[in-house]
């Protein structure tokens, strides 16, 4: 692994160049991620037969993945109270948990989508379907890569390494969490 | 002077004018624009080259006197831009947003790759079962305001009559009516303005503008062709 | 604190080694390697993007021809021709030239710094840029040939296989487009990042030269804007290859939205490589009138202006789409009203040539010749966001025009001017002023004489995307046709000097005489190291530090008519 150039270690900005680069990684998803949720919302507001499937999603779930998200983006923040007192096995291991409330987020998403397509209601059913899978997926796939760059994360902190990323990928995770908050709601209360 | 686009095609409806006009504006406001500062710019160049002995002067742009050179010509740039925005709005307003009633109305279908035209016939009225179908030919009357009822069967197309000035996006699954009244007699292209395959460039199809007397003789010469019958056109080989 | 941090630096990081040989061009992470493999990959794709519209314009000129090197142009041939020409011309030219190359090789440079923050990510970037084009390429390749619906890929033609019938080749397309996104959005974090962060101690805000500014917002607007579109590519993608309906109105979809969220990108993203053209023309224009950035503060807050305004206009570009015809007035407004910012751009440009001393340099000739060809193209928009003359004007070769006026200054005339003026410092030779002078002259009355011919031909009704004018009785007439041909020439013209700056290129890259420090005596500090630098640009315990601005040319203080940055007062 090569030397870092001096460049990343300086702070014009007064603020830490890793944590700069996240947030602008933020900003760039949370365009992303609005483009497609205003384009959800234009469409739900022009066809009521959008609320008849959306009735059909089940409310219960997503609270609970909804819970599951909050409580690893809770871990998140202690993973980065420890690494801020140089404690890298305790990150790590908070870290661990995160990556398990994501993988347990994914696995009741698997269970649900499976449900749902075993009723009919699959991506092409309808265009409220076809949103609903394409924003959870694109979520999802976030979820999923967020998960594996922990895993990375965990792995050098559990070796007191790189503990400044694990702040890093907490900002990341709780903007996936956040895209959840505004996914939950428009998939599953507006009925 | 005021309606240049008239040099180089035909001006045929009652707003072909009104569009030719706000051209014609922007035009001379721009045009004359344009060339002041090209000559302003190739000017400086021509003035100060550069000689010997003869420095560069140093002037940040930041003083009241200096930037003034840059404020009176950008607002400048505003007020004309501000008359041209309100005639471009009155005309937008007159074609896009006025639908006066119409004396005639007729279905304009766009598709891959022809247009088909619905006339309403010798009763005048559109979805009667003398309604006259053609393909790639829309007979009108002249000085006789119409409604045009634009669809589409599968792409986005677009009706676009250049000697009117008139251009309108057909989108399936949707009518979009508009409005023109021919002043001139005559045949004119018709063409598809929007990207619609291979055979975009042969949907031409044409404009038959008639006195009432030729309209007449055309309606009576055609037997009546229902829609559903006109088929499919054939498909365009690579 | 940044000097603790320097300290901390040079404590614990230090050198890191150069890679050699081949595996230097395969996986370096010197900003100025991948800054030339953006470079060449965006050259290359210009030669290709230049062959399509000679192949496509003979077959105007000349229907139904045998095109030479090319074969007959065939109606879905010539499609798939202006498509990617339009596509390959934007995403794998303008943008990785203008935005990737300038940046990554300037940058860092420009600030006084080593490299990039992040230089893993920013090679990452180069190699899904590169993947993308490799997708694009591909797409030529596979059953059903490739895309045919317009670089704006409008649905239902680009979603539904039954219309566009390529539907391998419009997934690919689509995917490409993608893949080139996705690589922008992580260069431009580390422009930005880099930017805010990594600048020399002493460097200030305000003495940043205006080319890094440019390319750092432009990274900004095309992270602001390219979001919807990406969720579009998606929902697109889906409609392709899976069946839904987003934009298929038989089962409900809109294929307006689309539409919506295409130039809710696509117009910010002029804008995107507007301005490290006009950032480049800045920098040149200052060292070869040797005149201070005439109101520099101004030329900032123009751009941002710029940059905010360009989120509000986008729907001039569907003022008869459909869309609800009151929300036209609204975009005639917005668009009218940019125009405001950009004159005063070009206004404060032309300001900074009074009093000065200037020497026509190829460059400069260059730099000139943007500002003189971009004004063109800047007033021809008025006649298009005007919705009552847009009417007409829509989807006629007037647009084509226009476009051709902003893009190609900016792409083309851009490119020669930046890579003229710093190829000393790229490669440590100086290129051949009289073939750069001779190259200059052809292309620009070749460009002049393709274009003009084709804003008459706009204006006498000629419409977009068709193939062959002969099927058009109005469009048929001999003096339309006569223009065709002649703008056709013009462009074998200006294809045909092309190989005047090639040879120049690559005889002075070997041969040139060497370059110095600083052979136009400019005050950047890109200038004070080697040509070209070396790996890590100073050495270690060298890196510059800033007293002032990057214009100080002629500064009453100074003996010199220029004023390095980094020279103590």
């Amino acid at each position: 692994m090569s030397a870092r150039p001096i460049a990343t270690t300086r702070s014009a900005a007064g603020l830490p160049t890793g944590r700069l680069a996240v947030w602008w990684l933020v900003v760039s998803e949370i365009v992303i991620f609005g483009g497609l949720l205003a384009s959800y919302i234009m469409y739900r507001l022009a066809h009521d037969a959008f609320a008849v499937q959306a009735a059909h999603t089940n409310t219960w779930i997503g609270a609970f993945n909804t819970l599951v998200l909050l409580t690893s983006s809770l871990s998140a923040v202690m993973a980065h109270t420890a690494a801020e007192r140089g404690d890298g096995p305790k990150a790590a291991r908070l870290l661990w948990a995160t990556i398990v409330g994501a993988l347990t987020f994914l696995a009741v998403k698997a269970f649900e989508w499976t449900e749902e397509i075993q009723h009919g209601f699959t991506i092409t059913s309808s265009t409220f379907w076809s949103f609903y899978y394409c924003a959870a997926g694109l979520h999802a796939s976030h979820v999923i890569a967020g998960a594996i760059v922990m895993m990375f994360v965990a792995r050098d902190a559990a070796r007191n390494r790189e503990l400044h990323r694990v702040e890093l990928a907490g900002i990341y995770w709780h903007f996936v969490d956040i895209v959840w908050i505004f996914l939950f709601p428009l998939l599953y209360i507006a009925k | 002077m005021w309606h240049l686009i008239e040099y180089l095609l035909p001006s045929a409806s009652t707003y072909s004018g009104d569009i030719d006009f706000v051209w014609s504006l922007i035009f001379w406001i721009t045009g004359f624009w344009f060339l002041l500062t090209e000559f302003v710019f190739f000017w400086l160049i021509l003035r100060f080259r550069a000689k010997d002995g003869v420095r560069g002067q140093y002037i940040t742009g930041e003083l009241k006197s200096e930037k003034k050179w840059i404020t009176w010509p950008h607002m400048a740039v505003l007020v004309f831009d501000v008359l041209i925005v309100v005639a471009a709005v009155r005309v937008w307003y007159h074609v896009k947003q006025e639908l006066p009633e119409p004396e005639q109305t007729v279905r304009v279908v766009g598709q891959q790759w022809a247009w088909s035209f619905v006339h309403p016939g010798p009763d005048g009225k559109l979805d009667t079962a003398d309604d006259i179908a053609t393909v790639d030919e829309l007979h009108v009357r002249v000085d006789t305001l119409y409604h045009f009822k634009l669809e589409s069967r599968d792409v986005l197309h677009s009706f676009s009559v250049p000697v009117f000035r008139l251009k309108q996006d057909a989108i399936p699954g949707r009518v979009i009516t508009g409005w023109f009244e021919a002043t001139k007699t005559g045949s004119y292209d018709i063409q598809c303005a929007e990207i619609c395959g291979i055979g975009h460039g042969i949907m031409g199809a044409r404009i038959v503008i008639e006195t009432p007397e030729q309209h007449a003789a055309w309606m009576a010469g055609q037997s009546p062709v229902s829609v559903a019958s006109l088929g499919q056109p054939s498909a365009v080989q690579e | 604190m940044a000097h603790a941090a320097d300290v901390h630096a040079h404590a614990e990081h230090g050198h890191h080694e150069e890679t050699t040989g081949l595996r230097k061009y395969l996986f370096s992470t010197d900003h100025k390697v991948i800054a030339m493999q953006y470079m060449f990959t965006g050259m290359a794709m210009a030669l290709i993007g230049g062959f399509f519209a000679y192949a496509f314009r003979m077959q105007m000129a000349f229907p139904g021809m045998d095109v030479p090197f090319y074969g007959l142009v065939t109606p879905n041939k010539y499609n798939v021709l202006i498509t990617n020409h339009g596509a390959i011309m934007i995403f794998w030219v303008a943008m990785p030239v203008l935005i990737a190359a300038f940046g990554n090789f300037l940058i860092p440079l420009m600030l006084g710094a080593d490299d990039m923050v992040f230089p893993r990510l920013n090679r990452l970037s180069y190699q899904i840029f590169l993947l993308s084009a490799v997708i694009l390429l591909a797409s030529f390749f596979v059953q059903g040939g490739a895309f045919a619906g317009a670089w704006t890929m409008y649905p239902p033609l680009s979603a539904k296989a039954e219309y566009g019938l390529a539907p391998l080749g419009s997934s690919l397309f689509l995917v490409a487009v993608a893949f080139e996104f996705v690589a922008f959005l992580l260069g431009g974090i580390n422009f930005i990042t880099t930017t805010m962060n990594s600048r020399a101690p002493g460097m200030k805000m305000y003495d940043i030269p205006i080319v890094v500014w440019m390319i750092v917002v432009a990274s900004i607007l095309f992270m602001a804007s390219v979001g919807p579109l990406i969720a579009g590519a998606l929902m697109l993608f889906m409609d392709q290859q899976v069946g839904t309906a987003f934009f298929d109105p038989d089962k409900g979809g809109d294929p307006v939205l689309w539409q919506h969220l295409f130039w809710f990108f696509g117009h910010p993203e002029v804008y995107v490589v507007l301005l490290p053209a006009m950032g480049i023309v800045a920098d040149i224009m200052t060292v070869f009138s040797r005149k201070k950035l005439f109101a520099y503060k101004t030329v900032l807050y123009t751009v941002f202006a710029t940059g905010v305004l360009s989120f509000t206009v986008w729907a001039h570009h569907q003022f008869v789409a459909g869309i609800d015809p009151r929300m036209a007035n609204i975009f005639t407004v917005t668009t009218l009203l940019i125009s405001v910012p950009i004159a005063e751009m070009c206004f404060v440009y032309i300001a900074t040539l009074y009093g000065g001393s200037i020497t026509l340099t190829t460059p400069m000739l260059w730099a000139l010749s943007f500002l003189a060809t971009f004004l063109i193209g800047g007033v021809t928009g008025i006649f298009l966001g005007a919705s009552g003359s847009d009417i007409y004007m829509h989807d006629t070769y007037f647009v084509l025009a226009h476009f051709h006026y902003t893009f190609v200054p900016i792409a083309i005339i851009g490119t020669f001017a930046g890579v003229t003026f710093w190829f000393p410092k790229m490669f440590g030779r100086m290129l051949n002023e009289t073939l750069g002078k001779i190259h200059f002259w052809i292309t620009i009355i070749a460009f002049n004489c393709i274009f003009i011919p084709l804003f008459v031909l706009g204006t006498a009704g000629d419409h977009r995307r068709i193939y062959d004018y002969t099927n058009f009785p109005d469009s048929s007439l001999p003096w339309m046709q006569d223009m065709r041909v002649f703008a056709t020439y013009a462009l074998i013209v200006m294809l045909l000097a092309q190989p005047i700056f090639l040879f120049n290129f690559f005889w002075s890259l070997f041969r040139g005489p060497k370059a110095g420090r600083n052979p136009y005596r400019a005050n950047t500090l890109e200038w004070t190291t080697e040509s070209p630098p070396p790996h890590g640009n100073w050495p270690v315990d060298q890196l510059p530090t800033v007293y002032r601005g990057p214009y100080e040319y002629n500064h009453p203080d100074s003996k010199e008519d220029y004023w390095p940055q980094n020279q103590p007062a």
